[in-house]
């Protein structure tokens, strides 16, 4: 039983939620090979033949790949795709993109952001944003997955490299190509892999104010989050947005102020390790998740705790 | 040009959901059911190419029980222009709905589906990006921007890291992000006017594909619940308590 793990790359790094969801790859089969794809990437190739556990490498050596494009990779992937039983990739938006188009074109079913792993036919993911959990056991030959980080550990790098086999690729299709990419250019973490949230709800009063909590998320290398209805008021673009309806978060410490806890934003903050609540409403639902309260004016706290980090 | 927008039915997004006491899966019944928001998003995002001129004609489909026709009801309620419906008591796998969609694409030749990207009841995220494989169309996935220009399409895409833009070759597949537009509420004159709107009644039958399930859903429970803590009387403390107790900061 072999499992062929799509790893991703940037700036000659493998991905830190590819080494996670890897872990979760490791207790599928008994062999397990990573794919890499891109050219000119020897540092991230090299650091790919290190992880522990992996026996082979595969790189798709070729520019075609230098962005990846579902109707480009998957072609790739589906041409070696008889010598696996296993396929999976992280849970990130380009395993999410990539992985369904792999499992349809070998027609079986994908089983999505799984967070554990019982046996080699069943799983455990979350439904409904993580309210419900369910055990599923597929009855496919050949199994897709994707993997969620944040259920994992990191994956290290041993000392020894493993084979590595470059692979180029043919019939490439031209459905679609990469025109541009505009990373948010901000000096803090992106919401999805924060180690620290700090999200204002409606509380805040104003967009103005959110100024309040980057001052806070600077001390603390934190990310700025939003409740759907501080978006929804228009203090902040959507992109801000933590809950069902946004982004499903589950950093180290998740600090939310003046928000009262909504069930959709429970639904998308709730996984998180440590959670703070700042409220000057005792009542606020938010409370009852809350590893650590403090029934305060929010306007006051914020330049307080500022100070005090 | 027509467009093919698939909605799903599922439980409100505000409502608490309550996992079934035998673990079979969660409660459905006497539960306010409403559009997945993915799909209304998809629903506008249509109506406005259509009413920018890019496109004549609205079909929204929905795989389901009875119910579904509401959500059909719904979409042409908003300005979809017929509806199709696929009636089947039965769940079906992302898998399987990529198959009947992709029957009802070859039928109807459309030059693009909006789609939402994952309904909020499984959370799968797969149907739009099995469809399109299936139908071998690209795939502009978790689009915040769609500019049709002739016979492509320039999607932004909501990557992890911030916006991707990738052109695409049309017919194409799109599944709509959240910041992609905000929908309209359907007015009482255009939901008497949907009435009168034509739905098709199918049946995964009349598709002659397989959509037998691969998945086996062993149980379902309720996450771990978590423990209310304890109240901190002031700013220092806490920081005291996240430095030397919790150990996150």
């Amino acid at each position: 039983m072999t499992t062929l793990f799509f790893t991703e790359h940037a700036k000659g790094q493998l991905s830190d939620q590819s080494l996670k969801a890897i872990s979760g790859a490791k207790k599928f089969g008994d062999e397990l090979h990573v794919l890499i794809a891109g050219s000119n990437i020897d540092d991230a190739v090299a650091q790919a033949s290190k992880i522990e556990g992996v026996s082979k490498v595969i790189h798709l050596d070729n520019s075609e790949f230098d962005n990846i494009l579902a109707e480009k990779l998957t072609t790739a992937i589906f041409d070696i795709s008889a010598d696996y039983n296993f396929f999976a990739a992280a849970a990130t938006t380009t395993g999410k993109n990539v992985m369904p188009r792999l499992a349809a074109k070998l027609d079986v079913s994908q089983i999505s952001e799984i967070i554990g792993v019982e046996s080699p036919d069943t799983f455990i993911r979350t439904i409904y944003a993580g309210n419900a959990i369910a055990t599923v056991q597929s009855s496919d030959a050949k199994k897709v997955l994707t993997i969620r980080p944040t259920a994992f550990q990191m994956s290290l790098l041993g000392d020894t490299a493993c084979e590595i086999t470059k692979v180029s690729s043919e019939n490439i299709p031209t459905l679609s190509e990469f025109v541009s990419e505009e990373l948010t250019k901000s000096d803090r973490p992106e919401l999805t892999s924060a180690k620290t949230i700090i999200s204002g709800g409606r509380g805040m009063q104003n967009g103005e104010n959110f100024e309040l909590l980057d001052k806070v998320a600077a001390k603390l290398n934190a990310a700025v989050g939003a409740s759907r209805a501080a978006v929804d008021a228009g203090f902040v673009p959507n992109d801000y947005q933590v809950g069902q309806t946004g982004k499903v978060v589950a950093p180290e410490l998740y600090i939310a102020v003046g928000i009262s806890g909504a069930i959709q934003h429970l639904a998308g903050m709730k996984d998180s390790k440590i959670i703070v609540a700042i409220n000057k409403d005792e009542e606020a639902p938010i409370f009852d998740v809350a590893d650590y309260g403090l029934v305060a004016d929010l306007f006051q706290v914020l330049p307080e705790l500022e100070e005090a980090l | 040009m027509k467009i093919l927008v698939p909605v799903k039915r599922v439980i409100d997004p505000y409502v608490n959901i309550r996992v079934k006491s035998d673990q079979t899966g969660v409660e459905t019944d006497n539960v306010k059911m409403s559009m997945n928001p993915f799909c209304e998003i998809a629903v506008e995002e249509a109506i406005r190419l259509k009413e920018a001129g890019k496109a004549e004609e609205i079909i929204a489909i929905s795989i389901g029980n009875q119910q579904c026709q509401e959500t059909i009801r719904t979409a042409l309620a908003m300005g979809a222009d017929r509806g199709i419906h696929v009636l089947t008591d039965n769940i079906l796998e992302p898998l399987a709905l990529a198959k009947i969609l992709a029957k009802i694409y070859e039928e109807e030749k459309p030059g693009l589906v909006v789609m939402g990207k994952q309904a909020i009841d499984g959370d799968n995220n797969q149907t739009g990006q099995m469809f399109a494989a299936l139908t071998n169309l690209s795939q502009g996935t978790f689009a915040s921007k769609i500019d049709i220009e002739g016979e492509q399409a320039i999607v932004t895409r909501e990557v992890d890291g911030g916006l991707q833009t990738i052109k695409i070759s049309m017919p194409a597949v799109i599944t709509t992000d959240l910041r992609l537009n905000e929908p309209r509420y359907a007015s009482l004159p255009n939901i008497m006017k949907a009435k009168k709107k034509t739905i098709d009644q199918k049946a995964p039958e009349d598709f002659g594909v397989d959509v037998s399930p691969r998945l086996k859903i062993l149980k379902v429970v309720e996450p771990p619940k978590r423990q209310a803590g304890i109240k901190v009387e002031s700013v220092s403390e806490l920081v005291e308590k996240l430095k030397n107790e919790a150990g996150v900061i």
